[in-house]
């Protein structure tokens, strides 16, 4: 009896499936892939990220995970996710000016940045060996570099770079961006953006306020400094801060 | 009048070549003189204020007449209506507060700031009455009399009824939040920033449309049956949203040495000033034509920013970004519709210059295949993703083999993407090859592309690359 009854089913799974399969067959050639690729390759974030790979790396260039032909540009891959996302809307609205960036994100949604942002920060690309510092760095730069970084500047108000980028500088979920792996004068270049008011970040502006307080020999110290710093292996994000932050900043949750 | 009939018999006494000489002279200054009385009556007419405050000069409002609050569904059009008309492309600057104005529109002619649509009283324009928002739309002339300039595009809102002009009214009076945000003054060099010589460009240049005092005897206006049909697909319909709110001449038309797009808004394309980019002739189908489009197809571009064999870029991104993507299906068919009815020029396909041997396209070919075909095919045959365009088709493709080839230099320079909409909400880009590739390069690469697979264009100099990486790091 169970036999006789479950016959029918058993047929109509079988055409079925031949119905949903021949169908799937029919929509892959359908999209007969001219690049050598499958569908689902082509319709992934990897392919929609493409435009972004010429300047951040990848692909060829993953391996230090930007390009090698530009110091200036920055590592994307691997940092936190939430920190990706608020640089994506600044440059959008108007808080980061660097025209091709703002030309590339101008028209997308948020919920398109926030899937660019969470697809970069999941990437795990190993990190470019550090920069060493540049000819006739003396030893008292290299020296004043690391007591910012490590102890800041409490008689000037500057709190230490590792009190919110996390002790090992690798950054903090979810919105705190790491600080090793990254180009000297795109460190130096950023902290000048914040000194003239050309990088701004969601009010209140913390890194802005600490910016305006370096001089320039602080600025030529601490990126000299972290530039020379080399990536652990497996170095990550750090999930969350021992303390609170030393002061209120905008963009965080 | 002694000393005229003086000076007449003085000129008849004179010499003939006296008498000619003075009768130039007195053609000329008849001429000065009838000018600068057109400029007057320009400059004074109907130079009233028209202010909510006084009340006597802000009659026939229907806002103010039936009730300060407009109905709901009035909000809701006029909110509709600013979408058609991209209002904040232009009056909302980058990442600040809704109709708030402060962004630069840069012109041949200076720097024009635009104003704050907010209803602020001291700063916004909360003291306008419905009046006076109508005369800025038609007539181009602000609520305190003045002579605003064409930026604005109102030789395009001059078509818009009264109707429509009411119920943006009452959106930007009810439907904006009110932010006190002083309007910056624009940086115009003389004498364009003078009213004079906006009072003359108006004489040459602009004639407001056939006027509706009121929706109650708009009837009989030539605006009103355009409005009606809103629902159904109508051709009408179509050219009231192309050369009204949707001021596509703004850009596709081309301007003359003042900055005027002439009253017949000639759709036959455009290099748009200030900006690097090229808006295509919609009268060619080399270019942007649709009219051998599926009608579908126009509407999925408008509505998605991709169709079956285009993407949108720059300039048009912002536009389907901002407004064309929530126009209604009705509209977006009327419109289409309208383009599709444009006379069409005959297209000449510029012959292949052939140069397929050159060092040039040689170098083109070899970059095409390092730094391009792993997205766009080794045939150049790009990806479809979906049935819709992820990665545009180069071969056969008209904004490839366009005459001005601003665009495809500028997106190969700078990159891009297709905007974000409800169709398209992950659009695939293109990088940017400023900092990848030389001028010399990009040259290559692009009049490879232009000359590869049937594709018919000549090729381009390096010197246009040049020139547009400077405007691209200005």
């Amino acid at each position: 009896m169970l036999g006789i009854k479950r016959a029918p089913t058993v047929y109509l799974s079988v055409w079925l499936f031949t119905l949903i399969c021949s169908a799937a067959l029919a929509q892959s050639n359908a999209q007969s892939n001219p690049l050598g690729q499958d569908t689902k390759t082509q319709n992934s974030m990897a392919q929609r990220m493409q435009a972004c790979t010429t300047c951040h790396g990848a692909g060829a260039t993953a391996q230090i995970g930007r390009t090698a032909n530009e110091a200036y540009f920055p590592r994307i891959a691997g940092k936190p996710a939430g920190y990706l996302y608020n640089q994506l809307v600044n440059f959008r609205d108007g808080r980061r000016h660097y025209g091709l960036m703002v030309g590339m994100v101008e028209h997308l949604s948020d919920a398109y940045l926030m899937e660019i942002a969470q697809y970069f920060a999941t990437l795990d690309l190993p990190y470019p060996p550090a920069m060493p510092p540049k000819q006739g760095t003396t030893a008292a730069t290299l020296a004043r570099g690391q007591a910012l970084v490590q102890r800041g500047d409490a008689a000037r108000g500057i709190a230490a770079c590792t009190a919110c980028h996390g002790a090992a500088l690798m950054g903090v979920q979810p919105a705190i961006p790491g600080l090793l792996g990254l180009p000297r004068d795109y460190i130096a270049g950023q902290i000048g953006a914040w000194q003239t008011g050309m990088r701004l970040a969601h009010a209140p502006d913390c890194m802005g306020r600490i910016a305006k307080l370096l001089t320039a020999q602080d600025v030529d110290a601490l990126s000299t400094w972290l530039a020379a710093q080399p990536v652990p292996p497996n170095a990550k994000p750090a999930a969350a801060l021992p303390a609170i932050l030393p002061e209120r900043c905008g963009g965080m949750p | 009048m002694r000393w005229l009939e003086k000076l007449v018999q003085q000129w008849l006494d004179a010499s003939w070549v006296r008498r000619a000489l003075l009768g130039i002279c007195g053609f000329f200054a008849a001429l000065l003189v009838a000018g600068v009385a057109l400029i007057t009556i320009e400059l004074v007419a109907h130079n009233d204020l028209l202010t909510l405050t006084s009340g006597s000069k802000s009659i026939n409002s229907p806002i103010q007449s039936s009730s300060s609050a407009a109905n709901d569904a009035q909000l809701q059009r006029g909110a509709y209506l600013a979408k058609l008309g991209n209002c904040a492309a232009c009056h909302t600057a980058r990442g600040g507060a809704a109709m708030a104005g402060g962004l630069a529109i840069h012109t041949p002619f200076g720097a024009v700031y635009t104003s704050n649509l907010t209803p602020d009283a001291a700063t916004g324009i909360g003291l306008w009455s419905a009046d006076a928002f109508y005369r800025a739309m038609h007539e181009g002339r602000s609520a305190n009399g003045r002579l605003l300039t064409p930026a604005f595009p109102y030789a395009n809102y001059t078509l818009i009824t009264r109707q429509d002009s009411d119920a943006l009214y009452a959106y930007f009076m009810q439907g904006v939040a009110s932010v006190a945000q002083p309007n910056k003054p624009h940086e115009l060099r003389f004498p364009f920033n003078t009213q004079i010589a906006l009072a003359a460009w108006r004489l040459a240049f602009f004639n407001a449309a056939a006027t509706t005092s009121t929706p109650k005897n708009a009837a009989n206006n030539d605006h009103m049956t355009l409005t009606l049909p809103e629902n159904s697909v109508n051709i009408e319909r179509g050219a009231y949203l192309v050369k009204g709110l949707g001021h596509c001449s703004a850009c596709h038309a081309q301007r003359n040495a003042l900055g005027a797009t002439g009253r017949e808004q000639t759709l036959s394309g455009a290099l748009m000033p200030m900006q690097d980019w090229y808006a295509p002739s919609l009268l060619s189908a080399a270019e942007a034509g649709v009219a051998h489009w599926p009608r579908e197809q126009v509407v999925a571009l408008l509505q998605t920013g991709v169709s079956a064999s285009a993407t949108v870029a720059g300039p048009m991104a912002e536009v389907v970004a901002k407004s064309t993507q929530y126009w209604s299906d009705a509209d977006l068919q009327s419109a289409a519709l309208y383009l599709q009815s444009l006379p069409q020029s005959a297209s000449a396909k510029p012959p292949n210059t052939g140069q397929t041997n050159s060092s040039q396209y040689q170098r083109g070919q070899a970059l095409f295949g390092q730094h391009c075909a792993s997205c766009h095919g080794e045939a150049g045959q790009g990806l479809r993703v979906e049935g819709s365009v992820a990665l545009p088709a180069l071969a056969g493709n008209r904004a490839v083999q366009m005459h001005n080839t601003t665009n495809l230099v500028r997106t190969v320079l700078a990159g891009g993407y297709a905007p974000s909409t409800a169709g398209n909400p992950r659009p695939f880009g293109m990088p940017p090859f400023v900092h990848v590739l030389s001028d010399e390069d990009i040259a290559a690469v692009v009049s490879y592309i232009r000359g590869a697979w049937g594709n018919g264009a000549d090729s381009i100099s390096t010197t246009e690359v040049i020139a547009q990486r400077k405007g691209l790091m200005r």
